[in-house]
């Protein structure tokens, strides 16, 4: 037994076919190819699933495709800019080298999108609490810290002052 | 420090090339792969320690619509070979599912194939499985005795190695020495748990013969293994190294995983994945670390010089063998730490226990022997009433005694241990810090502050191998890097290992680009898979840096050298009138004569007329193959060997506070600072510097594999096994020096395991300084809050600074 969904994903609205036990995760990795969001504990715990749904942080492993009907969600791969340049989080990641492996990046940038979104000059502490969620074996977290404090800092300047070449040093 | 010269690429901070596609979510992990027909695996496991399988009963799972096999260990056992043991244990035979008899709570007992993973995972709560459970043992120290039962019967007992090394004149330095301090410490069972657990997709090419396979690996001799183990030749397996890896750390091995999946991908002729989910990876993913008991006794005189140790440390490696108990072995390359210690005997103990199997972790049990031996320095100074820093000062092999010969063999490459200690107290400024302990303790807080050393020896050529097996003659572990130029002079390196955060193409790239003047950020770099490439041992031990970083420079140089050639051919002129220099050969008596690089690839492709006689093959292209410096001998009858060419150093410091109630610790100062010569990449470098210490600090404060003596895993989940979130990690600060070492390409060493060598020490050497006051102690990792809180529920309130 499947039900029919409709969900906006990144700004495209996608139909499907979903089997009510399927996670949200599972759904965006699975059938629509969205892999750049990580499935990491399955419980909730660590972080790495988590996308945006209508705005909000949530984890995509606690949550089935089937409740999504009618929702908004961005995941990783809707964090670009419109023309396709690195988002300043993004960018942000890159200049400061705020992840290693890689695996919880995605999670990382939703956490620090929905903080900034929020909160555009936060403080340190409130950096760490907004990615307390997010588990990082790699960094140990300060040169994550050090992104988003960054990227707030860009994003409240004009945006011609970005340097978002890849490679820029 | 010695005159480095002047570098456009090296040392500079330049965004590593891998960043890009893990921030757009363009990254290419195992569990990304598709491949068409594939099948999923999911596994029935042992709920008992210990048991006799009497029968496993598929029908009622295979009759599942969507089922398309269940494996079970009887079937396989009788169609491969057993997985490889590390020590010489004929005995132990593990295979990827138990064969007759389960050896702990989690292990593999069959494999549910199907069309999808949920569609395996319902069929294999279909799997009937009769047990008659059999007597366990989940203590170390209980496994040692003969009366314990056996977890691998046919070995005889549960001890899989055991020796006692002798380096010098241990008895002579203890009888001589006017202090002796025994003491026992612990190490709890840990791991670096990555955030991706392990996957593999392995596919049988009907038509080539070929197994291919992509997994979350870092794993030596891997494609050996997997072919051993399927009795197939080894070039009949194909594993692709360009899969990303979440995460390792050391532990993602996954050869029983391999086997299995391999085995059925033969078996079934369609594609098989088995990516674990959290509760399979921490409970049957066999990637458990280090789980020791220490008794250790030190030798000192009234000035706290230490001459001499005593290390007895039993490794509980669970009911799996693997690697595991070479973990004994590592420690032996840094024994006496960063100190003139005269004599040590080492006795190493792997025993077998109903526990899950045991993984490499991020510095190969050198963390919990680094624990042990910082303590001791740390007792001697209490002992005496001595300064800990005093003691350290003395003690400390001094920079002009490099390189520096240590009892069991190595000999230590470069290093200024007092000039980096130094800078470590200077950054946490060690006098106010004392100040701020003194006066918290007035203020009755429980406060302390943590010393601790550690040496970070890196590129080894894996001698703990035929260290603690003689019939294993391993002497070198090189690592490999083709440099190619296209017709356009485009650079293409071929490196032969998958990645697992280490930036290995940001290394490479950066070394090429220094070595031939060009851009890295032009330079592509790729992975090979183990039928196209060349030897490489993945990046374990701290040794890419090193090892693929020296391969790289021997390529780019091999290239240089063809550069000039042809250069100097088409110049009229001969090499020594010419130089290479930012991608162009130039003649030295006129440099408006130049050649660019992209001209010269042009010429060795295309124009072989305008070749010089010398170079007979077309085409610029350069393989180097790297033999570990130093590498070579086998070790000596009494177990001296020289297992790592560099030694880099760190000095961590660290200010600790407890919650007297609650037993909670914060650490709000910590400074480390830090030598592993000269820095490729700046950002790298502290990456792996932080991201190593707060590793360090899970182990030391919070992560542990708990098992209630049922034999039962009380820590399976991510809400038990409790791990450093951002709140637990400081605002660490870093401080470099540079003694380069003089065995590398640019006097580089190794730098992904120290924070993690440094850090559980320096904690506990917080924690016990903390304690001391009410004089207990805590020697037992991890010291988690409920530990803490329990010693200090029987201590008065007020007390002495």
């Amino acid at each position: 037994m499947t039900h029919s969904i409709s969900v906006t994903v990144n700004g495209a609205t996608r139909q499907a076919e979903v089997e009510p036990r399927q996670t949200l995760v599972d759904f965006l990795r699975e059938q629509l190819g969205l892999t750049g969001t990580h499935v990491g504990c399955e419980h909730g715990v660590c972080g790495a699933c988590s996308v945006l749904l209508d705005g909000e942080p949530i984890r995509s492993c606690l949550m089935f495709a089937v409740q999504t009907d009618g929702h908004e969600i961005t995941t990783v791969e809707g964090l670009r800019e419109e023309d396709g340049a690195l988002g300043i989080l993004q960018d942000s990641f890159w200049e400061t080298h705020a992840l290693q492996c890689g695996y919880c990046t995605p999670g990382m940038l939703i956490a620090g999108q929905d903080l900034l979104t929020r909160n555009p000059n936060p403080s340190d502490e409130e950096i760490r609490e907004a990615i307390a969620g997010n588990l990082c074996r790699c960094t140990g977290y300060l040169q994550i810290v050090d992104a988003i404090r960054l990227a707030g800092a860009r994003m409240r300047q004009a945006p011609e002052a970005l340097g978002t070449e890849a490679g820029d040093v | 420090m010695s005159e480095t010269p002047p570098r456009r690429f090296v040392s500079t901070k330049r965004r590593p090339k891998e960043d890009g596609r893990f921030i757009t979510g363009a990254g290419h992990f195992v569990a990304d792969i598709g491949r068409p027909g594939m099948l999923h695996v999911a596994l029935v496991t042992s709920p008992h320690p210990a048991a006799r399988i009497a029968s496993v009963n598929t029908s009622e799972a295979l009759a599942m619509p969507g089922v398309v096999d269940v494996l079970t260990g009887d079937v396989l056992a009788a169609a491969t070979n057993p997985l490889a043991n590390a020590v010489d244990t004929p005995g132990v035979k593990c295979y990827p599912l138990a064969n007759g008899v389960a050896r702990y709570a989690g292990e593999w007992i069959a494999a549910v194939v199907a069309e999808s993973r949920a569609l395996a995972e319902d069929a294999a709560e279909l799997v009937d499985v009769e047990y008659k459970s059999l007597d366990h043992v989940i203590d170390a120290e209980e496994a040692l005795e003969p009366t314990s039962p056996p977890v691998h019967e046919d070995h005889g007992s549960n001890i899989l190695y055991r020796r006692t090394f002798t380096w010098g004149p241990v008895a002579e330095d203890f009888a001589g020495q006017p202090h002796e301090l025994p003491f026992k410490l612990r190490w709890g069972r840990s791991a670096p748990v990555p955030v991706e657990t392990f996957g593999v997709v392995a596919e049988w090419d009907m038509g080539t013969e070929i197994l291919d396979v992509w997994a979350s690996i870092q794993m030596p001799s891997y494609a050996e293994q997997i072919a051993t183990a399927l009795r197939i030749p080894v070039n009949q397996v194909r594993a692709h190294y360009d899969v990303d890896v979440g995460g390792s750390y050391g532990v993602k091995r996954g050869i029983k995983h391999t086997v299995l999946t391999g085995f059925l991908a033969r078996r079934l002729g369609r594609p098989i994945r088995l990516i674990e989910d959290r509760l399979e990876n921490m409970i049957g993913g066999d990637m458990h670390g280090p789980d020791r008991h220490f008794d250790v006794a030190v030798a000192f005189d009234d000035d706290g010089l230490i001459k001499s140790m005593k290390l007895r440390v039993i490794e509980d490696v669970g009911g799996q063998t693997g690697r595991a108990p070479f973990q004994l072995g590592k420690p032996v390359s840094a024994i006496v730490g960063a100190y003139q210690i005269n004599s040590v005997e080492y006795e190493a103990i792997a025993v077998s226990t109903n526990k899950t199997g045991q993984a490499a972790v991020r510095g190969f049990g050198m963390s919990p022997t680094n624990v042990a031996i910082e303590s001791a320095v740390d007792k001697v100074a209490r002992h005496l009433g001595l300064s800990r820093l005093e003691v350290r000062r003395r003690n400390f092999i001094r920079a002009d005694q490099f390189p520096y010969l240590i009892p069991s063999g190595s000999e230590y490459d470069s290093g200024d241990y007092q000039t980096v200690f130094k800078k470590a107290l200077d950054l946490a400024d060690v006098e106010a810090l004392l100040a701020r302990r003194d006066a918290a303790r007035r203020d009755g807080k429980i406060a302390g502050i943590g010393i601790a050393t550690c040496l970070e020896p890196g590129g080894g050529n894996s001698a703990f191998e035929p260290l603690l097996n003689p019939k294993n003659e391993t002497t070198t572990w090189p690592e490999s890097c083709v440099v190619k130029v296209d017709r356009t002079g485009g650079i293409t390196a071929t490196i032969a290992t998958s990645t697992s955060g280490q930036g290995h193409e940001t290394l490479a790239a950066t070394i090429i680009g220094e070595e031939l003047g060009i851009d890295p950020n032009d330079i592509r770099v790729v992975h090979s898979d183990t039928l196209s490439g060349l030897p490489g041992n993945t990046p374990v031990a701290s040794r890419m840096a090193i090892m693929l970083g020296g391969a790289a420079a021997g390529a780019a140089r091999k290239i240089r050298d063809q550069a000039i050639l042809i250069g100097a051919h088409n110049l009229g002129r001969t090499t020594d009138q010419v130089r290479y220099e930012n991608g162009a050969v130039t003649a030295l008596d006129d440099p408006s004569l130049s050649l660019s690089l992209s001209r010269i690839a042009l010429i060795s492709h295309r124009e072989f007329h305008n070749m010089p006689p010398e170079l007979t093959e077309p085409g610029m292209q350069a393989v180097h193959v790297l033999q570990v410096p130093k590498g070579g001998t086998l070790p000596t009858a009494d177990g001296r060997v020289q297992m790592y060419p560099c030694y880099s150093f760190a000095a961590h410091i660290v200010y600790a506070e407890i919650d007297r109630l609650t037993g909670k610790v914060s650490l709000p100062e910590y400074c480390i600072a830090h030598d592993c010569g000269t820095v490729i990449n700046p950002d790298i470098v502290r990456g792996m510097v932080i991201g190593g210490a707060a590793h360090g600090i899970g182990a030391a404060l919070y992560e542990e594999f708990s098992y209630e003596p049922g034999g039962q895993l009380l820590s399976g989940t991510f809400v038990d096994y409790v791990m450093p979130s951002s709140h637990e990690v400081p605002d660490i600060k870093l401080a470099e020096h540079c003694t380069p070492s003089p065995l590398t390409s640019h006097g580089q060493k190794g730098v992904g395991e120290g924070g993690y060598l440094g850090a559980p020490a320096a904690v506990a050497s917080a924690i016990n300084d903390a304690l001391s006051p009410f004089n207990i102690e805590c020697l037992t990792l991890p010291m988690r809050a409920s530990l803490l809180s329990d010693l200090l529920a029987d201590q008065p309130a007020e007390t002495e600074s």
